[in-house]
């Protein structure tokens, strides 16, 4: 099938302003994946094309963008999935992803996002003893399950550039840095809980969310992104995990 | 030449994932570090492990780690030196109990211990029945590693240089100075100067077409070395991992067959049961193994549909009639595969449009793990020649190193267990060598070569564009140095990478500029890849035998007398020289490999 490409490119060496790079494909196939197309103009076309990219298959978080409007990483959006019924012609259109600063075509500067997520204490904070048998501390099935959904998170930023909440504030901690609290804070064997709430809790924390569902409809790992908020902003109420 | 900033560190560790990460946390314990990566450390490919890291923790069932380190030792067909393997079994025990410790979110048993499962190769040594020694969170245990060691670098201040790529080594003699690294963001030259420096960069299954490897695994630390005169070890070994999705190579863990699953043939059969494969413990045999068996059933013309791969069924249906015909009580449900197997059923879906639960997978081996690597001792080390001559300050670890725990075949889960136990004991060593030296100063103009040749690559105006040759090579290493290999198939291989090598000089960068010029940086990416792929074949072509990953149709036999040995091929000018050392052997004497 043919695929008519709209890639948003700059260059900052070169360009005063962003504009639209089109690029057409003739032999494409139903299962490739954006990455894949992305790849052929920039190996085929024109190599001066940026991108990140690395696992290609979705677990690495390098190559979230957005595609025809919705946030998503290129390498796990098939050209099926894009595709009108019926149509031999697909158009996709390929921005960065927005509220993050472009530094070249669909390079961003992650820096702002990777601040945020740090800003949690994303790591796992318990200065109790271990145990003296030499050996693992227990947690039960249950309480093991009551956070397994934000382990899930890759860093991909598809959530937090997909609110609207971000793009206006960019001071917003967002919903990956949220996501990754919550990894910690549900988990019974961390008692780092109060801290990170404070953190959270904060002015430009989880009030700001205004459970729009984009970072729920735009996270490749499926996590419900907008439960996990209401989780913890259940927790902040309440005082009780 | 432009002015290059320069940046002096205690150690300088190159590459993010497990095994640079685990260095890093110890080895700033005691002294300065940067770890340097050329992808933001949790873009590593470590984040892509899925099924397990094996510890003889015994949470279900008797288990002892020299029974792991058996397994290892047989896996690897019989090339893996004891001694090293003593250490990886031990030790996985109190590194995997300190993971958790770090918070890693184990899968547990229902008493909260950490959940194990089986796997590959893993077995308990009484009896030859799989055992239970994978410990696993879902399939996504090396997402979870990943983030977890990352977790407490940032928890301990590490220092972090993230998208800056590793372009050269800074060796003077028999001393290490530091290393060459290009800022990706801005396209600058910037000089770590160190008293030590580690490679942890991962592997190179780019060389070939169908792989489990990401983009970026390259071989960059490998090809480095051998241009500083460092030799690579074992290089003919490079595992085929036999179940990756037909044509894209994505992984489906082996802890899918640990779970139950069974390869199915075009004729419906479940081959794996014959006598001349693994009559005994089926499709949880080593990988080289199955990856071979699937290769003869597929060129016997029983491939699904008489094509080039086989079927991998973990449907409730299939697993559980099989599960009854052994007489095990075990029954599993769709329930329990979207609770153990989450991220493959989501590949196969998303990739295949196939749900695992109702469908087998179409599944052909794929490039996945390089056994050889840059030569070290058991505290990553790394050796120079076939005497175990120290480079004093050089240190390598993970999937990059060979130390040789691996030996011809590495068995599923030890490579996870090799980066946390060889990561954390290099770290160790590394801040103490720290502590005992003086930081040597740096030689004039040391990043003058490598800048040089980094401007001869923009000056080619006309001439092949990267991706055709990168495609050629993996063309001719998956038809030529793949599962099965011959003189005649190696010599072709030996014959285009020449030719390629040749073009490669003619290879044209379109992008001129400096800011994330990738278009630049994967072609320098290509040329580590051509070198590499050039050592795999000159080393295969070298060893007239069949052992572990390296089998030879025409040599089907392995060779003890001759060959217990491992290559080193070193690079001189242009051409490869070869030698070898002797297998350190231990309780373990060599006998047949029966599964
Ligand atoms: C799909 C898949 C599944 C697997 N499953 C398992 C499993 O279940 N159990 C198991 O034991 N093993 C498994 N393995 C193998 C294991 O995951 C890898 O061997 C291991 O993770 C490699 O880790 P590493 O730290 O050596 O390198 P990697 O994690 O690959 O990291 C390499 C690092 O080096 C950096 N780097 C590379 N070159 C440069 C450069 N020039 N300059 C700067 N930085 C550089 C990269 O940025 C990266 O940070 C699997 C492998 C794959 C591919
Ligand atoms: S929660 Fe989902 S979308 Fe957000 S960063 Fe994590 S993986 Fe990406
Ligand atoms: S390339 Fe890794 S997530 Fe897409």
């Amino acid at each position: 099938m043919q695929v008519q490409l709209r890639i948003r490119r700059y260059n900052p060496e070169k360009d005063k302003s962003a504009y639209w790079g089109e690029y057409t494909l003739n032999d494409a196939n139903s299962n490739d994946s954006v990455l894949d197309l992305l790849h052929r103009v920039k190996w085929e076309i024109d190599g001066t094309l940026a991108l990140r990219r690395s696992c290609a298959h979705g677990v690495c978080g390098s190559d979230a963008m957005r595609i025809n409007g919705a946030n998503g990483l290129a390498c796990k959006t098939l050209v099926a999935r894009l595709a009108e019924k019926g149509s031999s012609t697909v158009k996709i259109q390929i921005e960065p992803i927005l509220g993050l600063k472009v530094l070249k075509d669909l390079i961003v500067d992650m820096d702002p996002f990777f601040e945020h997520y740090k800003s949690v204490q994303p790591f796992f904070i318990n200065d109790t003893p271990a145990p003296e048998n030499g050996r693992e501390r227990l947690q039960s099935i249950e309480d093991r399950a009551r956070f397994d959904d934000t382990t899930k998170c890759i860093l991909c930023a598809a959530c937090t550039t997909s609110c609207p909440t971000f793009w206006a504030n960019g001071r917003y901690v967002g919903p990956a840095a949220i996501v990754q609290a919550h990894r910690f804070i549900f988990d019974s064997r961390d008692n780092g809980a109060s801290e990170r709430l404070q953190v959270v809790g904060d002015t430009f924390g989880v009030w700001r969310c205004r459970t729009v569902f984009n970072c729920t409809n735009a996270c490749p790992r499926e996590i419900e992104v907008t439960r996990a908020i209401a989780e913890v902003k259940a927790a902040l109420v309440s005082g009780e995990l | 030449m432009a002015k290059v900033q320069t940046h002096t560190f205690d150690a300088v560790i190159v590459g993010a994932g497990g095994a640079g990460l685990m260095a890093a946390l110890y080895a700033s314990k005691g002294a300065n570090v940067a770890v340097l990566s050329k992808l933001y450390p949790t873009r590593s490919h470590t984040g892509a492990a899925q099924g397990g890291i094996g510890a003889a923790l015994g949470n279900s069932e008797e288990d002892h780690w020299e029974w792991h380190a058996y397994d290892t030792v047989k896996g690897s067909d019989y090339l893996a030196d004891q001694d090293a393997v003593d250490v990886l079994c031990k030790e996985a025990i109190d590194t995997v109990i300190e993971l958790e410790l770090m918070g890693l979110p184990f899968d547990r048993f229902p008493d909260g211990s950490i959940s194990q499962r089986r796997f590959g190769g893993h077995t308990n040594n009484d009896t030859g029945k799989p055992v239970t020694r994978a410990c696993h969170a879902a399939d996504r245990t090396g997402h979870m590693i990943l983030q977890t060691l990352y977790q407490q670098c940032i928890k301990n201040n590490v220092n972090f240089y993230d998208e800056f790529h590793v372009v050269d080594l800074i060796r003077v003699d028999d001393t290490v100075r530091g290393v060459v690294a290009i800022e990706i963001a801005t396209g600058e030259f910037h000089i770590f100067h160190s008293k030590a420096v580690l490679f942890a960069t991962g592997g190179w299954g780019r060389c070939w077409e169908v792989t489990s490897n990401a983009h970026s695994l390259t071989g960059d630390g490998p090809a480095i070395c051998l241009r500083r005169g460092i030799p690579l070890e074992d290089m003919e070994f490079f595992q085929f991992h036999p179940t990756g999705i037909y044509k894209l190579g994505i992984l489906i863990t082996e802890g899918v067959r640990g779970e139950g699953g069974v390869l199915i043939n075009g004729e419906g059969e479940r081959f794996m049961a014959k006598p001349e494969y693994a009559p005994n413990i089926k499709d949880l045999a080593s990988r080289d193994v199955v990856s071979r068996a699937i290769y003869l059933e597929v060129m016997a013309g029983r491939g699904i549909n008489g094509k080039n791969y086989v079927h991998l069924d973990i449907t409730p249906e299939t697993v559980n009639r099989y599960f009854e015909e052994e007489g095990s009580e075990r029954r599993i449900d769709r329930a329990y595969i979207e609770a153990k197997l989450p991220d493959i059923a989501d590949f196969t879906r998303t990739y295949l449009g196939v749900d695992p639960v109702t469908e087998p997978m179409p599944v052909q081996p794929t490039a996945h793990y390089g056994m050889g690597g840059i030569p070290t001792d058991i505290d990553g080390c790394v050796v120079l020649d076939s005497s175990n001559k120290v480079l004093p300050g050089m240190y390598a670890a993970g999937e990059t190193a060979c130390v040789s725990v691996h030996g011809a075949n590495r068995l599923g889960t030890n490579s996870l267990v090799d980066l946390v136990v060889f990561g954390r004991r290099t770290g160790v060593h590394m801040a103490s060598f720290c502590q005992e030296t003086a930081l040597l100063p740096l030689p004039e103009n040391a990043a003058d070569e490598v800048m040089a040749s980094f401007e001869a690559m923009l000056k080619t105006e006309k001439g092949i564009k990267p991706h055709e040759l990168r495609k050629a090579m993996q063309t001719t290493m998956t038809a030529n140095v793949s599962v099965f290999r011959t003189e005649e198939t190696m010599s072709k291989a030996m014959k285009d990478l020449a030719e390629l090598r040749a073009d490669f000089q003619n290879v044209v960068v379109e992008d001129k500029g400096k800011q994330f010029n990738s278009d630049l940086l994967e072609t320098w990416e290509l040329g580590c890849l051509l070198e590499l792929a050039e050592v795999t074949a000159v080393s295969a072509l070298a060893r007239p035998e069949s052992r572990g990953a390296h089998a030879r149709d025409d040599f089907p036999d392995r060779n003890d007398e001759e060959w217990l040995r491992h290559s080193f091929c070193h690079k001189e000018g242009d051409s490869y020289r070869l030698d070898y050392k002797p297998v350190t052997l231990g309780r373990y004497e060599p006998k047949p490999r029966v599964y």
